[in-house]
């Protein structure tokens, strides 16, 4: 386990739980959160300045050595998406992006095609692309060939926390793609983060269920503890499931043989 | 001199960047501007003149997931 690293866009993760910075009651609570998690990647999104709110700059919250993932969110198509990236960049975040586009406003469901243009535009500018979508093979192949440094399909849609109910879909992503697979979206609780690292995913991003919990530094320490126990499942390569009862205890010798 | 900031017409005196966002009272820290597409760095803001009829962006990174 000491060796076992996450490799996104050439670089090295030895933690495989992503954050988000979305719905936190108070900034303050988001490094607190961040050391409790052991998180080393969280996302951050970009608006335009709203003059009449406080202007705290959420960039101080986050500690130097965890990696920034700025999100695209609020685009519509793959030319915003771009574009936000782009600023996103020359802002300093560095060149990790995260690709959302969304025009659906009732489920978010992300706009796959729009997503794969984004992508094919950002890696040749020397982004590391990581575009979040519905999951589907040939998308991901697409992505994939595109330069995407990872795919981070949906579990359900985003701040439902109802888990991994695309799971048939994700196991197709991880059973056949090279890049790593990021379930991002719609987990609610770290049994379902264990489950998809069980399932073998390489990493997850969770936002809504930890900075929405009561105790969002507890939480974070429960989806580490979760992400970590999974990925030991994973590796130490789970038992067979049957129908029938196997008997752990030996079934002959008893007294009155 | 008219300016559209973002989205909004906003009429006032010719200023620099960096003139106008002390103006409206924000911290250079959490601030980023594009200026009709293009994003001009915190350095540059104190020598780059706005022109009638600029676009501006005025952003700054949030919470987001």
């Amino acid at each position: 386990m000491k060796d076992d690293v996450l490799i996104l866009g050439g670089k090295s993760f030895t933690n495989r739980l992503l954050t988000g910075t979305g719905k936190f009651a108070a900034h303050a609570q988001i490094p607190k959160m961040l050391a409790a998690s052991g998180s080393q990647m969280i996302t951050v999104a970009l608006r335009r300045i709203d003059a009449t709110a406080q202007s705290e700059n959420i960039l101080e919250y986050i500690p130097n050595n965890v990696t920034l993932l700025p999100n695209t969110s609020g685009a519509r198509t793959a030319e915003q998406a771009v574009r936000i990236a782009r600023i996103a960049r020359e802002a300093g975040c560095g060149d990790f992006i995260k690709i959302e586009v969304i025009t659906d406003m009732k489920y978010l469901m992300p706009d796959n095609w729009e997503t794969l243009k984004a992508t094919e535009i950002l890696a040749k500018e020397g982004f590391l692309v990581l575009p979040y979508v519905l999951p589907d093979l040939p998308l991901a192949k697409r992505l994939e060939n595109a330069g995407a440094a990872a795919v981070m399909p949906l579990g359900a849609p985003i701040g439902t926390n109802r888990g991994l109910e695309t799971r048939p879909l994700i196991e197709m992503l991880i059973e056949n793609c090279t890049v790593p697979i990021v379930v991002d979206a719609g987990i609610g609780k770290p049994s379902q983060a264990a489950a998809a690292m069980e399932m073998g995913a390489d990493a997850v991003l969770v936002n809504t269920a930890i900075a929405t919990a009561r105790d969002p530094e507890a939480m974070g320490r429960a989806f580490d503890l979760a992400v970590k126990a999974g990925r030991a499942a994973y590796l130490a390569e789970m038992a067979e499931e049957s129908t029938l009862a196997r008997a752990s205890s030996p079934l002959t010798g008893f007294l009155d043989d | 001199m008219e300016l559209f900031i973002n989205g909004v017409k906003e009429t006032g005196e010719p200023c620099t960047i960096a003139e106008l966002a002390a103006r409206k009272g924000l911290a250079p820290g959490a601030l980023v501007v594009e200026l009709n597409q293009q994003i001009i760095k915190q350095e540059q803001w104190s020598v780059t003149a706005l022109q009638d009829g600029d676009r501006l962006e005025l952003l700054s990174f949030v919470g987001g997931g």
